[in-house]
């Protein structure tokens, strides 16, 4: 089945080497607002080399990089307003960047602090969710608040395409099409769920026909193209929150990296492959439209590299140098008022520990 | 004072509740139109609409998920889950998020919602529909866990559970549903909740149990004193977190447990207050702590699900090897 058959084409306004192949759209006129996408993609992907380098010499947990979907993340986030709400799951740095997740959170969470999540600015923002796709209802949980209180406002949920295959995202999918709440969903189809290939997860010929059996609008758009992929997010949020309902966008990228620090991507895929997708990446991509349209040049790229390394190893640095959170934090957040049995078990933790902490 | 059923005083703190909070939400199978399928909800959808008691598809893990959207969101959704068999959808839901979204935002975000469920045997249901799966909430970090005994227990109790901070799971007794009226005063006044219920005082022997279990405790304590022996008889109420001080002050008293629970035995939630008198008050015990428990046996089907049930014959006997144990 071809994908006119079907009724959903893979949209895209650059291709691979960063030439204009379809309508751009408003925004993108305005040089400035580009150059804000392509600082937010390098911003990403330095923090995530900062990152892989932290784990690798013991000073990060095990960490889930983005390298190669920057442009799903920051396309996302960018077409959203700040009153909005993201509910990504574990791969969206460059939305979580540009939504004002700050770089030190970023590195506290995946350095195993939960005040990573306790974000100073989109303070509704959900954090990461790890047990794949079971935040989908979530989302539609605070689609269906912003609708009964007549807010403009919309969610975006945001997660693999493996969650495609888990029902938790089939439920939300259905429930938020039959409510008509304002949720745009958005896959950030990698290929890869760890070592399971995209065609081992479904037979549908793509996963934004799942919109389809909801009774929803679905779209699949070149996830290495910022540009459309925030193009298209714009459109599907006006929809929202013109009380249209909800839409899914697959956004077809490429997991460039293994899918974790403790994974090892050469057991199950081939060298060869992953060369062949560094072709079409979007950091790159954009960089040569911006060069090629006279916004950028050798000059500019070696400041924002040095702007963008100053930025995350400040970051870094802060986030080393924050001492651990007291022992007594763990059993202060189970409940809004620790119930008995939990002071007692702080107490005697606390002065296992020595007091202090 | 109003004679109401354990499951019309539900219904009358549902009503006390969306009255007293805009914020609070009905959601569930069935809830709209039909009243649930207990009528539990009935004459909510007419009168807060369609706005506030909202009938959702047949998807329990959503009917869950989507309660944590609209609890971090400020508002209090209560759940129905039709059946006890289908909470297990919800599991991952409650264990995986609505738990832990305050912890592990450090208080950021917060899970207010209560997931009410129809819970026990003995209604000549089919199955999946009279587990007692109580244990296994009891035991996630985060989760309040409530199983009321009686209409006027239930009233005050869900009041206080919909007001809660945080998520509270709340298991209604099936059987006692309509099994026997009481006055219940709808005053909007909630119990207090991780407080046992201390319903009848006694000397000679503590006897502790929850949720339908209650019904069988207090007569079988009728029939104790009937005997000169006095039966100190606690509802738990709220299991988690589990006020273990009354227990234990109780147990200190009487020198005899005997823990009544309808779910199987291994790993259910009479082993925890077992652990708990065994270490808090280990000293006063004059006899073996007696458990009274369904079998770990799957729940039977309705011909011989008699015979799994705990009974009042049952706990005599428990009672009478405490009482003359040496």
């Amino acid at each position: 089945m071809s994908d006119e058959e079907i009724g959903i084409s893979r949209s895209r306004v650059l291709d691979a080497e960063g030439k204009i192949v379809g309508a751009m759209p408003e925004f993108a006129r305005d040089p400035d607002e580009l150059l804000r996408l392509y600082r937010a993609l390098v911003l990403t992907r330095t923090f995530d080399t900062k990152a892989i380098a932290l784990q690798r010499t013991g000073r990060l947990g095990t960490y889930a990089s983005s390298l190669g979907q920057e442009a799903v993340s920051v396309g996302a986030a960018s077409a959203m307003r700040p009153s909005d709400v993201l509910l990504p799951s574990f791969r969206e740095h460059g939305a979580q960047l540009w939504r004002g997740v700050t770089l030190k959170e970023l590195f506290l969470y995946w350095g195993g602090d939960e005040r990573g999540n306790d974000f100073g600015g989109p303070r509704e923002d959900f954090p990461n969710c790890v047990p794949v796709g079971s935040h989908a209802p979530h989302a539609v949980g605070v689609a269906l608040a912003f609708r009964l209180r007549g807010e403009k406002r919309a969610a975006v949920c945001i997660f693999g395409d493996g969650a495609t295959s888990k029902g938790d995202v089939a439920e939300a999918l259905n429930m938020a099409g039959v409510w008509k709440v304002p949720v745009v969903f958005v896959i950030n189809n990698n290929a890869w769920a760890i070592s399971v290939p995209r065609e081992k997860q479904s037979a549908a010929p793509t996963l934004a026909q799942k919109a389809g059996a909801a009774g929803i609008p679905g779209a699949q758009v070149d996830g290495n193209d910022p540009i459309v992929v925030r193009a298209v997010i714009e459109q599907a949020l006006a929809r929202a929150r013109q009380g249209l309902g909800p839409t899914l966008i697959e956004a077809v990228t490429y997991r460039l990296c293994d899918h974790t620090t403790s994974d090892d991507a050469s057991r199950y895929r081939d060298d060869a492959e992953v060369s062949r997708h560094w072709a079409a990446e979007p950091v790159a991509r954009l960089r040569s439209f911006l060069t090629s349209s006279g916004h950028w040049d050798k000059v500019k790229e070696d400041a924002l590299l040095h702007e963008c390394s100053n930025a995350v190893e400040r970051a870094a640095e802060e986030y080393l140098a924050t001492p651990p959170q007291p022992l007594s934090s763990n059993f202060d957040y189970v409940y809004a008022t620790a119930p008995v049995e939990l002071i007692e078990q702080r107490e005697a933790a606390t002065l296992l520990a020595g007091g202090s902490r | 004072m109003t004679e109401l059923s354990l499951v019309q005083a539900v219904n009358a703190a549902l009503k006390r509740a969306m009255d007293e909070d805009s914020r609070v939400l009905v959601l569930g199978e069935d809830v709209g139109i039909n009243g649930g399928v207990f009528r539990a909800t009935e004459g909510l959808f007419g009168r807060y609409g369609e706005q506030r008691v909202i009938d959702t598809p047949v998807a329990e893990a959503s009917i869950a998920g989507v309660s944590i959207g609209l609890a971090a969101q400020g508002f209090r959704p209560v759940a129905e889950i039709q059946f006890t068999g289908f909470a297990y959808a919800c599991i991952d839901q409650i264990i995986n998020h609505a738990s832990r979204l305050r912890s592990r935002t450090r208080g950021r975000l917060t899970c207010p919602m209560v997931l009410r469920a129809p819970a026990g045997g003995g209604i000549r249901a089919v199955e999946h529909h009279s587990e007692s799966p109580e244990a296994m909430f009891a035991h996630i970090p985060g989760i309040t866990l409530v199983m009321p005994s009686s209409p006027a227990r239930a009233y005050g109790l869900l009041l206080s559970a919909i007001r809660d901070p945080d998520p509270v799971i709340f298991l209604e007794p099936t059987r006692l549903y309509r099994a026997t009226r009481e006055d219940v005063s709808d005053d909007g006044a909630g119990l207090p909740l991780a407080r046992c219920l201390t319903l009848r005082p006694g000397r000679d022997l503590t006897l502790v149990a929850w949720g339908a279990m209650m019904r069988e405790a207090l007569e079988a304590a009728d029939q104790l004193a009937a005997d000169n022996i006095e039966v100190e008889v606690i509802d738990v109420a709220t299991l988690k977190p589990l006020d273990g001080a009354t227990i234990l002050a109780s147990v200190a008293r009487t020198g005899r447990l005997v823990i009544v629970q309808e779910a199987p035995m291994t790993c259910g939630f009479g082993a925890e207050i077992a652990a708990r008198v065994g270490s808090g008050a280990i000293t006063s015990l004059l006899a073996p702590i007696e458990r009274v428990t369904g079998y770990d046996t799957m729940m039977p089907y309705l011909r011989t699900e008699a015979f799994y049930m705990p009974n009042v014959s049952r706990i005599l006997a428990a009672a009478h090897r405490t009482m003359t144990y040496a």
